[in-house]
């Protein structure tokens, strides 16, 4: 099926490729069903595309490759929502708010998005009591000494 | 707005399955116990309203940001 998308332009996608949000997103509630496209070959970019909205992509990095130590859990009742039986199932991605220049660019550590690639079921998960926060400098500030 | 005085370990039932507890209250501090379905999200109020507002932020970058990003190093580890 063709797509037409925020910064691909119209492409061509496939039915499976479909993630699945059965609950949308916070602030966009009604936004159920995106596709991941990277943003160039091997980069570590990757746009999280509304297939309903054409301009509503979000940046999205795997959290892993900036914050190494990165983690938390998920809770019984988003397992069972997402139908996640198996750890190697699940994939995480986190929103970048992405700034001019890029030193000033965030990544939402507090929601990340937990997709289980065995059934593309995925939601934006809001940590709670958890010391990451929304905008975490993904490039860590140089010390000036 | 619908306003209701509870006294400590009372409780406000909301339709059939929610209810919220009063279970302590010190100076400016009050406790509450939810009870809700699996599928009913709580949150703190300003938490939530944060997610929300930085995905709205996240999500009206320009398409002439991604200029920025194809400029950036493949490998910023």
């Amino acid at each position: 099926m063709k797509l037409t998308t925020k910064y691909h332009g119209v492409i061509e996608i496939e039915e499976k490729d479909i993630l699945r949000f059965q609950n949308g997103l916070p602030g966009f509630l009604d936004e159920k069903s995106f596709v991941l496209l990277p943003l160039d070959s091997d980069s570590p970019f990757w746009i999280l595309q509304s297939t309903e909205t054409p301009e509503l992509g979000f940046v999205t990095v795997n959290p892993f490759d900036f914050f190494e130590t990165y983690e938390f859990d998920i809770t019984e009742n988003d397992k069972q929502l997402l139908e996640l039986t198996s750890e190697k199932d699940v994939t995480v991605w986190t929103i970048l708010n992405v700034k001019d220049p890029f030193e000033d660019s965030t990544a939402n550590l507090q929601a990340p998005i937990v997709l289980n690639t065995r059934n593309n079921q995925a939601k934006q998960i809001i940590l709670t009591d958890t010391q990451y926060i929304t905008k975490q400098k993904l490039i860590p500030e140089k010390v000036v000494k | 707005m619908l306003v209701l005085t509870r006294k400590l370990n009372e409780s406000i039932q909301i339709g059939d399955n929610i209810e919220i507890t009063v279970l302590s209250v010190q100076g400016d501090q009050i406790k509450l116990g939810i009870k809700a379905p699996k599928d009913i999200e709580v949150h703190r109020k300003e938490i939530y309203m944060s997610i929300q507002e930085s995905n709205n932020e996240a999500a009206s970058i320009l398409p002439n940001i991604l200029e920025l990003l194809k400029t950036q190093p493949k490998n910023l580890k």
